[in-house]
């Protein structure tokens, strides 16, 4: 125990100095980026965490930052593991001018993990398209984020897309819908919508759990081949997903009758399964493609002078690129509403990065100032509702890229909202947290 | 019943599949008593190698992507570095910590994984990849029409170079010289020793070996899944095989991939639905287990002999 | 010169048999709690102590618990995360579904769960041996997770499979700052760590050590191998159990399954394998450098060379030194950091005249 003490002085001594030894000049926005580049999911960090990093040395290089105060990063690797994502947390925590402004660990389970800190530290929390979906009440959960959709968002608006594909949600009766999922939390965050809307337009619903990684799924196609399904929900992550494509290959399921959820639908899942992904549809709350002026912009002022993040310049445009492109704006625009009420050209806190994401606006003509019309959809976040948009896209993969198929596609807005304010007081009352009445908030 | 017999075939395939990942196990188990938990990254190392020269040669060398000379190429190139890769590791690694007790060993090969993981991802980058061996993906038609049943062809030809290659090491253990020496040493370290077999170099071949093993274990889980981090974890299929059939048996590790394979699909399909699904995870482990214990040593593992 | 026992003369048994027989090592451990209990929470910063000091607290107590039974018992485990989720998710309906039910009460409870389900896992262990066994126990890493993953029971229904750490009340006292949350943490493992050091000095100890030894041996000079055995599964159970509940309670706040998973398993391994096996102090060691090791190697990489290195670079680098140093040390220490510690003393002892 001497020694580990010895060694926790040395160390400390290192650390301290490293920390003493960072970026902290003023004027600089700081901003942590717990990210993964290495593990079972790291070529899926690498692209999104790749694009974020690019939409915001663009706005650097082009803009000179946000009213003149440069955005700065730091990455910190988590391994998609939750102790390192909380080591991460705490590290980042105090650095720069202001602290870290805002945490956005893309990980489930490192954003649970760091759920009642954010709270108490006053550094609000973004989870873009995963993490706890009841946080999207924010009367209950102020400091937690969980914007454009939620997985109960998205999974009432697969079911409108099945339906708008039979030709309105009453042909939906009678048919067969199979899901497909990681057997995990995040695979079931599905099943209490899905089987609601069963019991509503009648469908058949059939789950099938696929254990984790999911690298072999003989047993659940041969299943699915003698259920014959109208169609088949594939809600995966990682490998799971290039396996399922190349399975139903295999078993000659038809992959036009695959849809995807949007941590199913990008290169990083189709580009493994080769030929198998040809047909398959996917959700998604950004589409692929380098052709918005957004991209093209980080294209002109970040690559040209090749200061890109991403290994591999092909991957720009990609679905994960662009959603990482997706949280920069978002980051970026947040931090604009927040210096508006302020004051310009001034490093924000971490609370009134909360105010800037809870009064946060992206409208048609904002988002075509930005060169994203059609990149993302509108946003609209309110201290009530935190997921402001509860949309999604749906993309098909013709072998060599991602093609837009629908407009944006809501979900059941009522049901969700519903469920998400069931869940979120059962969280409050189990935890005693008064909500907040939003009637006072500004 | 038909639906039995696909769940069954087909269930089998992957068990050699799974064997085959095994097979790189037991064949360093057996020459040097070492429970190579890097075999798992091995294999990832190994494909992604070979897909990482797919793409870099027709740069290299003007020749047409996707050709089949750059195939070749590829492959041999992979061979080699896979081959270096386990002569360095025996030489670097395995050599200083001769006569560590097992458990010391396995930590090292564990190590070993983390270190193989970062190289290769530092030398091909972190993307995940498609890699076609030409094979295409469906199932064989003529089942399909007369027993309407679902047999991969995909499988069914990777089963077989699967085969072939057990045969071939089989072959080459029984009748050349080099095979025999490493019969020997398996055997008894110390008694061929003394007669003159040069323990050192038999250990590189066999590291070698296992090199080779690794990269047809990595084709075919690579076109079967893609290449990415989690060809890793296809070394978790391979334990409850090696457990099954015993740490040093290669056919113990054909037979127990079988069993694994088709009882784990009949159990995920006729089992899982009574308790939920998804017992794929924990299945084969438990029912090695339960073998286990009425047959200590696996199928065809060595019987131990306790003296005090 | 300072560190040397002559001149200390046991007169009673008592004073022959107590933990640390020499004065030095007496004064330099209570010196040590002394620090740890009252200097470093007034000291430390949050990030210390939330991220670094409180997780290596607890991975230390999980190390202990799988050096029971690895390094004392002989009997290697893969399975340990397994037994930390039984404990988090056992203590979490402890507390949940019993009204009033004290927290520490439900942590030893939560911990007796894990080993109760520890000497089920153990069963096998009468029978398999070796590397047999270490896979055998990754049936009970998976199936335990599975299990919490499965049957919604276990997280209170919650729609994401995860449990909320309860808010910690010990007699009135509020445990949720990080001081106080460390200082429980620190507690409870000081109790049981002592508790370990006398339990394998006992006779349950000095069994355990003869099985692994030579199991056969054992039988013969009449040691029940089946209790012996089982017994060792248990308290390493327990104590994997008890961390895993202080693992939800003061350290995550919530947890998954999921979180449990094998690769948890093998960084406990890495604890005892570098820290010692069958070393008290090498389980502190080893939680220590696996939890510092990454973070150490992220910080000198990404804010340092970071900017200089190809984004992804650092992350594969960090992971090829952090597997080739543990090779290294296997190399040059197989016996761990415990090892290292104890050459330390042998030459203190003899310093400054060594002949």
């Amino acid at each position: 125990m001497k020694f580990s003490l010895r060694n926790t002085i040395v160390m400390g001594a290192a650390v301290t100095g490293l920390l003493a030894g960072g970026v902290a000049a003023a004027q600089e926005q700081y901003i942590g980026l717990p990210s993964y580049r290495v593990g079972p999911f790291g070529s899926n960090g690498a692209s999104l965490f790749g694009g974020w990093i690019d939409y915001m040395q663009m706005i650097n290089e082009r803009d000179g930052g946000v009213n003149g105060v440069k955005l700065t990063w730091e990455e910190c690797e988590t391994e998609y593991n939750n102790a390192r994502g909380v080591e991460c947390y705490e590290r980042q925590k105090n650095r720069g001018a202001t602290g870290n402004s805002a945490f956005q660990p893309l990980s489930t389970g490192i954003a649970y993990s760091v759920l009642d800190r954010v709270a108490q530290d006053k550094i609000p929390m973004v989870t873009i398209g995963y993490g706890r979906t009841d946080a999207a009440d924010g009367r209950v959960f102020p400091w937690v984020f969980p914007m454009i959709t939620t997985y109960w968002s998205q999974a009432s608006a697969i079911i409108n897309y099945i339906g708008s594909k039979e030709g309105g949600n009453d042909k939906l009766r009678g048919k067969k819908i199979a899901l497909l999922y990681h057997d995990s939390a995040y695979g079931k965050e599905s099943h209490a919508v899905l089987q609601r809307l069963a019991e509503r337009y009648g469908y058949q619903l059939t789950m099938i759990p696929v254990a984790s990684p999911g690298n072999e799924q003989q047993a659940q196609w041969l299943q699915i081949r003698q259920l014959r399904p109208d169609y088949t929900i594939l809600w995966g992550w990682g490998v799971m997903n290039p396996t399922a494509l190349r399975t139903a290959a295999r078993t000659g399921y038809p992959r036009e009758k695959i849809v995807g959820v949007w941590w199913s639908g990008s290169e990083e899942d189709t580009i493994p399964a080769g030929d198998a992904a040809k047909g398959y549809v996917a959700a998604g709350f950004n589409p692929a493609g380098t052709g918005f002026p957004v991209i093209q912009a980080i294209q002109e002022h970040v690559y040209a002078s090749n200061r890109g993040n991403m290994e591999d310049r092909s991957r720009v445009g990609s679905v994960l690129y662009n959603r990482g492109v997706v949280h920069g704006i978002i980051y970026v625009e947040a931090i604009r509403t927040a210096q508006e009420k302020f004051g310009k050209g001034k490093p924000l806190t971490g609370e009134q990065m909360r105010w800037g994401f809870e009064n946060l606006r992206i409208d048609d003509a904002r988002l075509s100032a930005l060169g994203a019309t059609g990149f993302m959809p509108q946003l609209n976040i309110t201290c009530a509702d935190h997921e402001g948009a509860g949309v999604v896209k749906f993309q098909q993969w013709d072998g060599a890229k991602w093609n837009v198929v629908s407009d944006w596609v809501s979900g059941d807005r009522q049901l969700v909202r519903g469920m998400i304010e069931e869940s979120a007081a059962a969280y409050a009352a189990e935890k005693g947290i008064t909500p907040r009445d939003c009637s006072k908030e500004m | 019943m038909t639906f039995f017999f696909e769940v069954l075939i087909g269930g089998l395939l992957s068990g050699v599949l799974y064997a085959l990942v095994a097979l790189g196990f037991v064949l360093i188990f057996k020459a040097s008593g070492v429970f190579n938990f890097a075999q798992g990254a091995m294999v990832f190392f190994a494909a992604l190698t070979f897909v990482g020269f797919t793409e870099v040669l027709p740069g290299w060398t003007g020749m047409e992507p996707g050709s089949g000379g750059v195939f070749w190429l590829s492959f041999a190139l992979a061979l080699m570095s896979m081959v270096v890769l386990g002569i360095a590791t025996e030489k670097v690694v395995l050599r200083p910590l001769v006569n560590q007790p097992p458990i010391t060993l396995f930590m090292a090969t564990i190590g070993l994984t983390f270190f193989i993981e970062g190289l290769v991802q530092a030398i091909w980058g972190n993307t995940a990849r498609g890699l076609s061996l030409g094979i295409s993906d469906e199932p064989v038609m003529w089942m399909l029409d007369e027993f309407d049943m679902m047999i991969s062809k995909f499988d069914l030809i990777a089963a077989g170079i699967a085969l072939v290659l057990f045969v071939v090491l089989a072959l080459l253990f029984q009748y050349t010289r080099v095979g025999r020496a490493l019969r020997a040493v398996a055997d008894d370290h110390q008694a061929a020793l003394s007669v003159g077999i040069p323990l050192k170099h038999i250990w590189a071949i066999v590291w070698g070996v296992a090199g080779f093993v690794a990269l047809i274990a990595g084709l075919i889980w690579g076109a079967r899944n893609g290449v990415q981090f989690a060809l890793t974890f296809t070394a978790l299929k391979a334990l409850p095989v090696l457990i099954l059939g015993g740490f040093t048996s290669v056919p113990g590790a054909i037979i127990g991939g079988l069993i694994i394979g088709a009882s784990e699909k009949l159990a995920e399909i006729y089992l899982g639905p009574f308790v939920g699904g998804g017992i794929e995870s924990w299945f084969p482990y438990i029912l090695a287990m339960l073998f286990l214990l009425v047959r200590p040593e696996g199928l065809f593992g060595e019987k131990h002999i306790d003296r005090v | 010169m300072l560190y040397r026992e002559a001149g200390q003369f046991k007169a009673s048994y008592q004073e022959d048999s107590q933990i640390f027989p020499i004065r030095q090592d007496r004064v330099g451990f209570i010196a040590l709690l002394a620090f740890f209990f009252l200097i470093v929470p007034m000291v430390a910063s949050q990030y210390w102590l939330q991220a670094i000091l409180t997780p290596v607290l607890i991975f230390s107590l999980a190390a202990l618990g799988l050096n029971i039974l690895t390094g004392y018992a002989g009997q290697l485990s893969l399975g340990s995360a397994a037994f930390m989720a039984v404990g988090a998710f056992a203590t979490y309906n402890f507390m949940l579904r019993i009204d009033g039910m004290p927290f520490l009460m439900a942590i030893l409870l939560g911990g007796l769960s894990a080993a109760a389900v520890g000497i089920l896992f153990g069963l096998p262990s009468l029978r398999i041996k070796g590397f047999y066994l270490a896979v055998a126990t990754l049936a009970a890493q998976f199936f335990i997770v599975w299990v919490l993953v499965k049957f919604p029971w276990f997280s209170n229904y919650s729609s994401s499979g995860v449990i909320t750490a309860q808010e910690i009340n010990i007699l009135g006292y509020a445990f949720n700052t990080p001081e106080s949350k460390y200082l429980l943490t620190l507690l409870v493992v000081t109790v049981l760590a002592l508790a370990a050091k006398n339990m394998v000095r006992s006779t349950t100890g000095r069994k355990w050590m003869a099985v692994r030894d030579m199991d056969v041996a054992a039988e013969v000079i009449g040691i029940r191998l089946m209790r012996t055995k089982l017994q060792a599964f248990a308290v390493s159970s327990f104590y994997c159990g008890v961390a895993g509940a202080l693992y939800a309670y003061t350290y995550l706040g919530t947890v998954e399954p999921e979180g449990f998973n094998l690769t948890l398993s093998f960084q406990i391994l890495f604890m005892i394998i570098i820290g010692g096996v069958g070393s008290i102090l090498g389980s502190f060691l080893g939680a220590a450098f696996i939890v510092l090791l990454p973070v150490f190697l992220n910080i000198v990489l990404h804010s340092f060379v970071g900017a200089a290195l190809p984004p992804g670079f650092g992350s594969n680098l960090e992971l090829m030194i952090f597997g080739g140093l543990i090779i290294f040390f296997l190399i040059v220490e197989p016996h761990g950091m415990a090892r290292l510690w104890q050459i330390g003393k042998e030459k203190l002892r003899l310093w400054p005249f060594p002949h």
